[in-house]
C-alpha cells in the first residue's frame, strides 16, 4: 500500500470517527461540529484521492469544497439561532 | 529525497487528523472537543497538503493546493468561533476545572 | 453619479485596481488555461465580481487591506505557524494521554489591539492555535476557552497579543 492510501485510510477513520460523535451529539453544537470535521477531512480526501488516482483535477472539488463547509456551518447556525427547525424567526409577530 | 520528505508529511498529517478524530470521541465536553477537533484542522490539514505540495513540485497544482490551506486557515477560524459563540449564547455551559487541584501535565 | 469618480479617493480607486489584479491572478491560477476566450472570460467575471463588490460597498480597507504591510506578514505568518505547532503537538499529547490531563479554563481579559482588523486578527490567530478559542470578541474584552490552565495563563499580554499590535502599524 503506497502513502496516498495510507493517508486516505487515516483520513476515513477520522471521518468515522466524527460520525459516531455527530450520532452521539448530544448537543446540536456537538453535531454541527462533527459535520465540520467531516468537511475538513472530505475537503483533505479529495486532494489525497486526486493523487492517488493520478488526477490531480480533483484539487478543484476540494476547493469547492472547502468553501462550502464554512459557509454551510455558518448558514445552519443562523438558523439554529431563531430556535428549533420550526420556527419561523419573527418573534415579534408571533406574540401577535 | 523529496518523496521520502512528503512521504512523513503526509503520514504525520494524517496521524494528527485521527488524533483530532479521537479527541471528538474521548473529549467530556463540547469546547474541549473543539479544541481536538481543531488539531484537524491546522496540523493535520497543513501537513497533509504540505506533503501533496512537495509531491506535486513547483506546478499549477501546488499553487491550488496552497489556495486550499488557504481557504483552511482563514475560514475555520471564523466558523470555530462562530460554533463556539453560539453554543454559549444557546446555554451550553462548558464543564470547567477546579481552581484546588493543580493541572496534571501530560 | 456624475462626478464619482472625481469624489472616489484615491486610496479606494487603488484598492479596486488591487483587487482587479489579485482576482485576475486568481482566475488565471485555478483555470490554466490561457487561450484568448478564456482570459477574456476571465476579465469579464473579474470586473463582474468588483461591480458586485462595489456596489455591495465590500472594497474598503477591512475587505481588502492593502495598507498593511506585507512584510509585517511575512514575519507574522511563520511565528504563528510555529505557535500552531507547538500547541497541536500540546493538545496531541493531551488527547492521547490515558488520563486525559485536560483543565478547561474560561479566561477574560483585555486586547491591546484598537481598530477592528487587528482585533479580528488577534482573535482569529487565537482560534487557529489549537487548544484556545475565542469565544466573545470585543475591543474592551476577550472570551477565550483554553483547554489548559497552562494554555489559558499565557493568554492575557501575550507574545501574539503585541505582535498582532505591531500588525495595526
Amino acid at each position: 500500500m503506497n502513502v496516498f492510501g495510507a493517508a486516505a485510510l487515516a483520513l476515513l477513520v477520522t471521518v468515522a470517527l466524527a460520525l459516531v460523535r455527530a450520532a452521539r451529539g448530544p448537543t446540536v453544537f456537538d453535531r454541527l461540529q462533527a459535520a465540520n470535521t467531516v468537511g475538513t477531512c472530505a475537503m483533505l480526501l479529495l486532494a489525497v484521492l486526486g493523487f492517488l488516482g493520478g488526477r490531480p483535477e480533483f484539487l478543484d472539488l476540494a476547493l469547492v469544497y472547502g468553501l462550502l463547509n464554512v459557509i454551510g456551518v455558518i448558514a445552519v447556525l443562523k438558523f439554529f439561532r431563531n430556535g428549533d427547525l420550526g420556527d419561523p424567526g419573527h418573534a415579534k409577530e408571533k406574540e401577535r | 529525497m523529496i518523496d521520502v520528505l512528503s512521504a512523513a508529511c503526509l503520514l504525520a498529517g494524517a496521524f494528527f487528523c485521527l488524533v483530532g478524530g479521537i479527541g471528538l470521541i474521548r473529549m467530556p465536553d463540547f469546547y474541549t472537543r473543539m479544541h481536538a477537533a481543531s488539531v484537524t484542522e491546522t496540523l493535520g490539514a497543513g501537513l497533509v497538503l504540505l506533503g501533496l505540495m512537495l509531491e506535486a513540485g513547483p506546478t499549477l497544482i501546488s499553487v491550488k493546493l496552497a489556495m486550499v490551506g488557504l481557504l483552511l486557515f482563514f475560514a475555520s477560524p471564523t466558523a470555530s468561533h462562530a460554533l463556539a459563540r453560539a453554543a454559549l449564547l444557546r446555554g451550553v455551559k462548558p464543564e470547567l476545572a477546579d481552581e484546588e487541584n493543580p493541572s496534571s501535565k501530560p | 453619479m456624475q462626478g464619482g469618480l472625481r469624489l472616489y479617493p484615491l486610496m479606494n480607486r487603488l484598492r479596486l485596481l488591487s483587487a482587479f489584479v489579485a482576482l485576475y491572478v486568481f482566475w488565471l491560477l485555478l483555470s490554466g488555461f490561457f487561450t484568448p476566450f478564456l482570459m477574456a472570460a476571465g476579465a469579464g467575471s473579474v470586473v463582474a465580481v468588483l461591480w458586485l463588490s462595489h456596489r455591495m460597498d465590500v472594497i474598503d480597507h477591512e475587505g481588502h487591506p492593502i495598507h498593511l504591510s506585507l512584510r509585517a506578514f511575512l514575519s507574522y505568518w511563520p511565528w504563528l505557524a510555529v505557535e500552531i505547532v507547538k500547541s497541536a503537538w500540546d493538545v496531541t499529547r493531551r488527547v492521547l494521554h490515558p488520563a486525559l490531563p485536560i483543565s478547561p479554563t474560561l479566561v477574560r481579559f483585555r486586547p491591546r489591539q484598537t481598530s477592528p482588523l487587528g482585533l479580528v486578527i488577534h482573535a482569529n490567530s487565537i482560534t487557529l492555535t489549537p487548544g484556545t478559542i475565542a469565544i466573545e470578541v470585543a475591543a474592551e474584552e476577550f472570551l477565550v476557552h483554553a483547554l489548559s490552565r497552562e494554555g489559558a495563563a499565557g493568554l492575557a499580554g501575550s507574545e501574539m497579543d503585541h505582535r498582532c499590535e505591531a500588525l495595526e502599524k
